[in-house]
């Protein structure tokens, strides 16, 4: 079985967000980009299936300009075996989805993380399904391969599934599916160094979307304190000003 | 020509996030001078769908077919495609929850619509097309532009009110056009829990943080959940150490939920925990350390011990429910 994990590039979850250029675009200096926390769970999840047998390679892949090589070199350091990068702007889901299905189409299973931690917008895994006509199966917390038959545990209202699917198959995968993410270890770095990351152009597609600006929340009032021994107050004010039962 | 809107249902019944949607898109279609169309996908009665009618749908596309009861993307992507392209429906609407994220992506590949997932408002303007949606995790947000003709959304959950009409909505079988060889997804087995207020539809939470020092000292937080018919959560932390099962984890790698209020007993409000809670409209903080950042996002703060303060807020609460 071979596994594709897409990895997206995105600010560390502790970036405060500021916006340049009249609040048009996101201010990316002194940013620290990382993987996404949730393609680096799905690869953490890729490099135990792996371990265990039953996978045969394991590539990431991603959409950007040459900035995200680190972020990709740092997949290969935690256990990918090659990486591809399409070397372009990603303007939108739609645009991208349409990038990674010129190589997504070679691969058994392909994981994707619920959705990127900055634009937040859980579209690219669904998209490239079904631009490469496959299944999907989203909110994936658990993925093992039996006998080459993939099964998988789905998060829904309330409860969990267990479900099989054929391949080939587009997991969006979330929180479970690997319970800490991997670190790399020094001889994985060093490892990385040597395998292939790979370049492509990219490829005419249409973007259906695009940016108008940006906002920040407005500033929020400051915090009504209440004495600790008051918590009939505290009540009061939920119920008389707050409404809130 | 309508608007369509796709909801789930949960054992043949619609939840307040279905009407929600069903009230955004009727608001929508005022804008856009057409008519909302609901499409229900599964066993569901009559007088149920009729519920539908009373947020602004006129008409009901009803496919009673089990089959898609395993939840198959690509059957379920298929069936609101074709009902879209038979109402000529400009614009289809999800809820942004786990089976909203799953389908609207490949419908609007289907459709070759435009999508904007999350949304959290009606569009500002709709020539040109542009809608507001949370970015990075809520501490932003971002307009967007749709250029294509057709419009995908997905509602993010407690954004839009509800809106009560005289409205009567007719209901029509329709037969979704989807082939026994599309299905590929067998489900083996299910588990529920039941008896438990669900997080994500929860409009009260009570969540617990480190604070609480072990797994031994959640009856409190569990009889003030029971007092206020509230959903339970809890941080990360507290999940990873199994001291709550991790489906009560909320924040950025969580659940994102958006309750009117929030209790948060002993978290400190870390910007990942907070990712996943500040779209609650009140917050309610507790937190023996009056530096803790959480009552900087909280409306409502008292800084003191979390067992002292939760039984006298359950007696409380107690006194007013009766
Ligand atoms: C990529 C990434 C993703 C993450 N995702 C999430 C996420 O989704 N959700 C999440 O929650 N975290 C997440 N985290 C972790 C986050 O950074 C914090 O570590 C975590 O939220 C802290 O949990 P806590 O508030 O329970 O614990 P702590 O930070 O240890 O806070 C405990 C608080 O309890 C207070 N306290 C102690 N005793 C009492 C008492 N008796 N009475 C009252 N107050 C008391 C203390 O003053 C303290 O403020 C993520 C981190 C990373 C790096």
């Amino acid at each position: 079985m071979k596994i594709l994990v897409l990895i997206s590039n995105v600010p560390d979850t502790t970036t405060k967000i500021r916006f340049v250029d009249n609040n048009k675009a996101f201010d990316t200096s002194g940013v620290q980009w990382i993987i996404n926390p949730w393609d680096e769970l799905a690869l953490t999840r890729a490099v135990e299936l792996k371990e265990a047998g039953g996978v045969e390679t394991i590539t990431v892949a991603n959409v950007g300009e040459s900035i995200t090589e680190p972020t990709l070199r740092k997949a290969l350091a935690v256990g990918a075996d090659d990486a591809i990068r399409i070397d372009t702007t990603p303007k939108d889901a739609f645009y991208v989805a349409s990038q990674l299905a010129q190589i997504a189409k070679d691969f058994d299973v392909i994981m994707v993380g619920i959705e990127a931690s900055d634009y937040n917008g859980s579209a690219v895994g669904g998209m490239l399904a079904e631009l490469l006509n496959f299944n999907s199966v989203s909110a994936v917390s658990g993925m093992n391969i039996e006998n080459g038959q993939l099964s998988l545990t789905r998060e829904i209202d309330g409860g969990q599934q267990k479900i099989s699917v054929k391949t080939p198959v587009v997991t969006i995968v979330q929180k479970g599916i690997a319970i800490d993410p991997r670190i790399p270890a020094m001889r994985g770095i060093m490892m990385a160094r040597k395998k292939p990351l790979t370049v492509l152009p990219a490829v005419e597609a249409g973007e259906k979307t695009s940016y108008v600006n940006f906002e920040l929340p407005p500033p929020k009032a400051a915090c009504k304190m209440v004495d600790e021994d008051n918590v009939k107050e505290l009540v009061r004010l939920l119920q008389e000003e707050a409404k809130a039962f | 020509m309508s608007i369509l809107v796709y909801t789930e249902n949960w054992d043949g019944k619609f939840k307040k996030l279905s009407f929600e949607l069903v009230s955004y898109a009727k608001a929508l279609a005022n804008e856009l001078s057409t008519t909302v169309t609901v499409l229900s996908i599964g066993k569901v009665a009559d007088e149920e769908l009729k519920k539908l009618g009373n947020y602004g749908a006129s008409k009901i596309l009803n496919v009673a077919d089990a089959r898609f009861d395993s939840l198959d993307n690509k059957a379920l992507a298929l069936a609101v495609a074709n009902a879209a392209k038979s109402e000529g429906s400009k614009a289809v609407v999800f809820a942004h929850n786990n089976l909203g994220k799953a389908i609207a992506p490949r419908v609007s590949v289907k459709l070759k619509g435009g999508m904007v997932t999350g949304v959290t408002a009606l569009p500002e303007n709709v020539d040109p097309f542009v809608v507001k949606k949370k970015v990075f995790t809520g501490k932003a947000f971002a307009n967007i532009q749709i250029h294509a003709d057709i419009k995908i959304l997905t509602l993010a959950q407690n954004s839009f009110e509800l809106i009560e009409t005289d409205n009567k909505a007719v209901i029509e079988s329709f037969d979704a056009g989807v082939s026994d060889d599309v299905f590929s997804t067998t489900v083996n087995e299910t588990n529920k829990v039941t008896g438990k207020v669900l997080l994500t539809d929860a409009e009260i939470v009570v969540s617990g943080g480190r604070g609480f020092k072990g797994p031994e000292n959640w009856g409190i937080l569990e009889e003030l959940a029971d007092v206020l018919g509230a959903g339970m959560a809890c941080s990360r932390p507290v999940s990873d150490e199994g001291w709550r099962g991790h489906e009560e984890h909320v924040g950025q790698t969580g659940k994102i939920i958006a309750p009117n209020l929030y209790f948060a007993f002993g978290i400190s409000g870390a910007i990942q925990h907070l990712g996943g809670v500040n779209s609650s409209k009140i917050i309610v903080a507790v937190n023996k350390d009056a530096e803790a950042p959480i009552f900087e996002a909280a409306d409502y703060g008292i800084v003191g011990d979390l067992f002292k303060v939760i039984p006298q807020l359950t007696e409380e609460i107690k006194t007013i429910k009766s």
